[in-house]
């Protein structure tokens, strides 16, 4: 199983996140993320699916996606091709005792509290993919409350040869 | 004018020139706004058949075909016949009407989310929001429909848009589509390639598919065997691409097909497969075809190509430019041993079948009657062991073999002989169903009966779903399972209801005379063959 970014512009209209949606569920397609919203061009919006499988469905994938007729331009990358970034908002109890400890470690992972209430404070943090699930199994000897994350977004890497 | 007056001169503007359907409120203004129009309305008796019907216009015409249902249950119905057409790449344009828009998404009376449901079977849908959207929404759904590969488009109106007033109606020229460029050329790189593994081949073969009849490439597929002596098998859907008893052509493939056409192709060093999926029905084992051989894979649909195989050679285009670029191609090769030993295998390996003389042989009864059928005529088969035996003993001379061979939608035959006799009123059309199929679509007799369409119907009776009996025969021991087609009507007391003449063969012995009798006029006429009901395809 290889993991596979695809960058999809899509035409900004209602339906096309269903029938995009849709292709992955009725192709047995898998779905780890997907991250939408509108570009530069309001009639664009880009979406960011990450996938994985095989060399065939991964082909398949792109392949099926280009045969949508609200899809615009498929571009597909590996982890290594481009950059990406996902948010998350962990909310999570606290007590006296190991406020330290989240502050402390909100510090090494570069997070930072957002917002605070008497026993429950919320984390935010913007990084890859995998920085988020470390943060994640930090948190875990603390009540995690809530977790809500984008899914990720990636754009491939600056070259010289990008028009 | 209003937004139904509107869609009238689109279809107007694209030459359609009938529209199966069954009207609902929803769809109301459409049908008042058709009586101003030359356009032919055909009411249809249950609205999957409305889609069967443009089906078969559309294959014998090459252009989309054309129904309109209502709202809610008149769309849910259409969707089977929409998915049939998906399956085999038919171009139909389905409109249906819908409810108010403002009252869109609120569950009312005969609400159905159309657009929704038929998702994964069509090409694209629409649902108009503004009235002024209908010149280009037409303009698009056409192109769409019948450009690269081929499939149904739907078109969801609400009333409200119907009747809306429109200024300046103004049919586009052209399509504008940033999405949506079908490649039609075949790369010449990829081209040449093939050529040069034709020159090293010694045992090619062509197998093609519908794509080869929907891209109307069939005197180029001839030429180009023939110039070059490269002999050709068929998916069931590229029945009729060659003349059955050309020399150069071997059959059916796949598990229903002749076994010495599946030789052919496990033989052969050089498969070129040209619109064809190679799905489970024609190659059951993808990987081992591709053994030790050269795979040619030609499709217009780039996502079909090493979908089921991994080819040697991609080549994306429409199958008609591309014969035409491989006829401009000139080479030498020999090949007349290999044909010559297809010749043998076809010789020897052509099913022995053993029938009972009490009944009639569906085998010689169907290449008696094709033999008989203008050369030109139009074979519908049905699904079934009826579409088995007519895909094995058809002989297509000069005229066409259709059937539903992707999805195998039962019921199928009667509407799509219809579609083609309304397109084609001078060919003769027989559609050819089993006692089960024809039960599906019978209601359509009236249909027949009220617009005067002349089509042939043979029922191939044997009293039980044949196909799922031989299932159950080799897989559960005989253990049949609701498969019993006991209580089914008297087909002569039936016809005498629809008011069509009737006909009914027990056995062989007066098959000449009852085939002659059957195909002398040309008018609707039933003719009910008794067959063994334990017979096997």
């Amino acid at each position: 199983m290889k993991k596979r970014i695809y960058s999809v512009l899509v035409e900004n209209r209602s339906g096309a996140l269903v029938k995009v949606a849709g292709l992955f569920s009725r192709r047995c397609f898998n779905i780890d993320s997907l991250a939408v919203g509108e570009t530069d061009d309001p009639d664009v919006s880009c979406m960011t699916i990450v996938s994985s499988g095989d060399e065939r469905t991964i082909e398949q994938i792109e392949k099926q996606l280009n045969k949508k007729l609200d899809v615009i331009k498929v571009k597909t990358f590996s982890e290594r091709q481009c950059i990406t970034r996902e948010l998350m908002l962990v909310k999570v109890k606290y007590n006296k005792n190991n406020r330290r400890d989240i502050i402390e470690l909100c510090e090494i992972m570069k997070a930072d509290i957002v917002d605070m209430s008497k026993h429950f404070m919320m984390i935010q943090i913007c990084d890859t993919p995998d920085k988020l699930q470390l943060l994640l199994k930090m948190l875990q000897g603390i009540s995690i409350v809530e977790v809500a994350r984008t899914g990720a977004l990636a754009l491939s890497k600056c070259t010289e040869n990008d028009d | 004018m209003i937004g139904a007056d509107a869609i009238i001169r689109c279809l107007e503007e694209e030459g359609v020139t009938t529209v199966f359907g069954y009207p609902g409120v929803a769809i109301c203004p459409f049908y008042n706004s058709i009586l101003d129009s030359d356009i032919r309305t055909i009411l249809i008796r249950t609205e999957q058949n409305a889609a069967h019907a443009a089906s078969g216009m559309a294959r014998i015409t090459g252009r989309p075909g054309v129904c309109a249902v209502t709202s809610g249950p008149g769309a849910t119905n259409v969707i089977t016949g929409i998915a049939t057409a998906f399956a085999d790449s038919i171009p139909l344009v389905v409109i249906t009407g819908q409810v108010n828009s403002e009252l869109l998404g609120s569950d009312v009376f005969q609400e159905a989310d159309i657009t929704g449901a038929v998702e994964s079977f069509v090409k694209y849908s629409y649902l108009v929001k503004d009235v002024n959207d209908i010149p280009r929404v037409f303009k698009e759904a056409f192109y769409i429909a019948n450009t690269g590969r081929k499939g149904p488009v739907l078109i969801d109106v609400p009333i409200d848009i119907q009747n809306a007033a429109i200024r300046n109606f103004k049919y586009p020229e052209e399509v504008k589509l940033r999405t949506y460029k079908p490649t039609v050329k075949g790369n010449m790189v990829q081209i040449k390639k093939v050529v040069k593994e034709l020159e090293k081949a010694r045992k090619p073969i062509l197998c093609v598919g519908g794509g080869v009849l929907l891209s109307e490439a069939k005197e180029e597929l001839r030429q180009f065997s023939e110039a070059h002596q490269i002999p050709v098998v068929s998916t069931m859907m590229g029945i009729g691409a060659m003349p059955t008893r050309h020399p150069l052509y071997f059959g059916m493939v796949g598990n229903n097909g002749k076994a010495y056409a599946n030789r052919a192709m496990n033989e052969s060093d050089l498969l070129i497969m040209v619109g064809a999926r190679v799905a489970d029905r024609a190659v059951s084992q993808p990987d081992l075809i591709t053994r030790g051989k050269v795979l040619v894979h030609i499709d217009v649909d780039p996502a079909e190509i090493g979908k089921n195989a991994g080819p040697t050679i991609p080549l994306v285009g429409d199958a008609k430019a591309i014969f035409q670029d491989f006829l401009k191609e000139e080479f030498e090769a020999d090949y007349s041993e290999w044909v010559e030993s297809l010749g043998e295998y076809r010789a020897a390996m052509e099913k022995k079948r053993n029938p009972d003389p009490a009944y009639v042989d569906p085998a010689v009864f169907i290449t008696r009657l094709s033999e008989k059928m203008q050369d030109n005529g139009v074979y519908v088969a049905d699904v079934g062991q009826n579409q088995i035996w007519s895909c094995a003993y058809h002989v297509v001379k000069d005229g066409q073999f259709f059937t539903s061979g992707g999805m195998g939608t039962m019921g199928y035959s009667i509407p799509a002989a219809m579609g083609v006799k309304v397109a084609a009123p001078d060919r003769q059309v027989i559609a050819v169903c089993g006692d089960g199929s024809f039960q599906m679509s019978m209601m359509e007799l009236a249909t027949l009966k009220q617009h005067d369409i002349p089509v042939k119907i043979i029922v191939l009776k044997n009293n039980y779903l044949g196909m799922v009996r031989q299932y159950q025969h080799f897989t559960y021991k005989d253990n049949y399972s609701v498969v019993d087609l006991s209580g089914s009507p008297d087909l002569e007391k039936l016809s005498a209801a629809y008011d069509i003449p009737f006909l009914r063969l027990y056995n062989m012995e007066k098959a000449e005379e009852t085939i002659d009798a059957f195909l002398e006029n040309d008018e609707s006429m039933i003719l009910e063959c008794i067959i063994d009901p334990m017979d096997l395809v």
